[in-house]
């Protein structure tokens, strides 16, 4: 089904999920979906099973220490000078390995126009490693922006619950005009113009070498975000996140969905950054038992923490054939 | 099949409040896609007026390929010695991030004797030797390979550099002590300087604070005594207005720009400074 990575790389481009036909439900699929019709289910119970049932952030919880692991180790390498990963989020050594960020390596490379090899390396073994692990697996897990602006949309979500505020949407192609936009003025200007505003950049610089001016820009994102937009950066400007996408169509470790766990209740999308990855989870719309989610998932394992019935999970592909 | 039909769209005449919805998106990520823009494009202004003209760490590339190279990593900071390597801020627009050394308060001393900073940098910004189809202005590349006067014993004297930063030069005549003929006793840059360099006299390979070794001279010659290259500066006799005979620092060809001149010039503010970018006959 090659039709099935085509469709995740155009809904992370920016278009809308697209439903299946007829005749691509499997015969599998469209017995559950059957059955689930004629299911009469009481909401209300489900709620309240669903709330005793949700596991409390369990991969929030392993997520958040590894995303602080990580970007304190930056810190300590430099202050307590053990080495051991020296550099920023941008490009740094891990234990004398080159590490680049595959979105700054790429600006650098359409600024500059010439690779030198530390370059290429740095860049093929952080290609790698997130293809192992998931492409955007970097946002949720690495990030330091990332972690930050989680925390500004529970303040963002408790003020559209309190009905303070409304939240306002784009349209998610924004971000592809974006990538596509930085990339050319990188070409034309030879600046790495999206470096100057990025704030991933700019949090793992402060983090590791003290604070700046540039927190400000960081500190006006957030303020959009809480009271603006939920996540607006990450859902619709980051060229980083849609860089990680693409490395992530192929990758073996993403979420599952499994039709026949799911009670339709839609918690998972309320918590998910990209909820369009989970359109699969609408009632009637999943045309297989069992299926991956799309490239733009951040693999952050909030829709897992919070589903009451264990319809989404962690898979690694190939992983249970061999166990 | 199971898939849930919509109700189709009530053709009551009044504007569809979800097409509205819709144009107001597409109305507002236009906008949002123009203010990044914009905001991201801000970042020339500083790099086109020269806003504080910055000296670059050793074997930095043009100052142009510099700033598309860099990668705003920070890993020469993380290598450097003597910390003399800082990264700018967003005030410089483009540059935010990029490395420089302010001279007057650490000076890159070459203590590394490697120049560890170019050994760090991922993607050639900084380089030992230049790509061949790379700009060299004329006067930045030193005539012959710089010779390390602390290492000057070595089977291998030399400092692997081939081209300068910026260069030396005596901006306040008057002020120098030399000139005046005065000596110096004490701490060159007083006791709450917080700068560092090495002293081979002290120890070969760790730097110390500036504060810790205190000078005793009778003529001032600070800046020649201390530079960490051979025959890049040396006191030349000179006769001043008043015909007296008097003694001034007189810069050469070898000067890489390496700024410790214009860290330990004990007068303030220094009477030599570093010209940032500067080749020799420029």
């Amino acid at each position: 089904m090659a039709n099935k990575y085509w469709e995740s790389v155009r809904v992370m481009l920016g278009a809308a999920p697209r439903k299946s036909l007829p005749a691509e439900y499997t015969e599998e699929a469209k017995t559950i979906h059957f059955y689930k019709k004629s299911e009469k289910l009481d909401f209300e119970a489900l709620r309240v099973e669903a709330h005793e049932h949700q596991k409390k952030g369990v991969w929030l919880k392993r997520r958040w220490i590894t995303l602080l692991v990580i970007n304190l180790l930056f810190t300590a390498s430099f202050w307590l000078d053990i080495q051991i990963l020296e550099g920023a989020l941008t490009a740094s050594r891990f234990l004398g390995f080159h590490l680049i960020d595959l979105n700054s390596a790429l600006q650098v490379m359409l600024a500059h126009k010439h690779i030198i090899v530390n370059l290429f390396i740095g860049t093929g073994t952080v290609f790698v490693l997130w293809l192992l692990v998931g492409g955007r697996t970097f946002c949720s897990w690495a990030c330091p922006y990332h972690f930050l602006a989680e925390n500004a949309e529970r303040l963002h979500v408790y003020l559209v619950q309190k009905k303070k505020i409304s939240d306002h949407t784009f349209h998610r192609g924004v971000r592809t005009v974006f990538w596509v936009l930085f990339a050319l003025m990188a070409i034309i200007t030879g600046y790495t113009v999206f470096e100057t505003i990025s704030p991933v950049g700019i949090v793992s610089r402060a983090l590791i070498y003290g604070p700046g001016l540039a927190l400000g820009w960081v500190v006006l994102l957030l303020l959009f975000e809480v009271f603006y937009s939920r996540r607006a950066w990450c859902r619709y400007v980051c060229p980083i996140g849609l860089t990680y996408g693409f490395v992530g169509v192929f990758s073996p470790l993403h979420v599952t969905y499994k039709l026949a766990n799911c009670h339709h209740e839609g918690e998972c999308k309320k918590v998910c950054e990209v909820p369009h990855v989970l359109d699969c989870v609408i009632k009637g719309r999943a045309p297989t038992a069992q299926l991956d989610i799309g490239a733009d998932c951040t693999r952050c394992g909030m829709c897992i923490d919070v589903c009451p019935s264990g319809a989404l999970s962690f898979e690694v592909k190939g992983l249970r054939k061999i166990m | 099949m199971t898939i849930e039909k919509k109700p189709a769209v009530p053709g009551n005449g009044v504007v569809n409040k979800r097409k509205l919805e819709e144009r107001r998106r597409f109305l507002r990520s236009i906008i949002l896609g123009a203010a990044v823009l914009g905001i991201s494009t801000l970042g020339y202004i500083p790099v086109a007026s020269g806003w504080r003209m910055r000296m670059r760490p050793p074997g930095a590339l043009e100052e142009s390929d510099f700033l598309s190279s860099c990668i705003k990593c920070g890993q020469c900071v993380q290598v450097c010695p003597v910390q003399a390597i800082k990264l700018d801020d967003i005030d410089h627009g483009f540059g935010v991030g990029v490395p420089y050394i302010d001279s007057r308060s650490q000076a890159c001393d070459f203590s590394c004797d490697a120049v560890q900073c170019i050994l760090a940098c991922p993607t050639g910004s900084l380089v030992y030797k230049k790509p061949v189809f790379m700009p060299t202005r004329s006067g930045m590349r030193v005539a012959n390979p710089p010779i390390l006067i602390a290492k000057e014993k070595d089977p291998e004297p030399t400092l692997n550099i081939k081209e300068r930063t910026g260069l030396a030069r005596l901006a306040r005549p008057d002020a120098c002590l030399a000139v005046q003929g005065k000596g110096f006793k004490g701490q060159a840059r007083g006791a709450d300087f917080k700068g560092r360099m090495r002293f081979v006299e002290v120890d070969r390979w760790k730097p110390i604070p500036l504060r810790d070794h205190p000078f005793d001279l009778e003529l001032c010659d600070l800046c020649v005594r201390t530079c960490p290259i051979k025959g890049a500066i040396s006191l030349q006799p000179v006769v001043d207005k008043d015909g007296n005979k008097r003694m001034t620092p007189t810069v050469h060809e070898p000067c890489l720009g390496c700024g410790v001149c214009e860290m330990i010039c004990p007068v303030e503010s220094a009477a030599i400074v570093v010209d940032a970018r500067k080749g020799w006959g420029a």
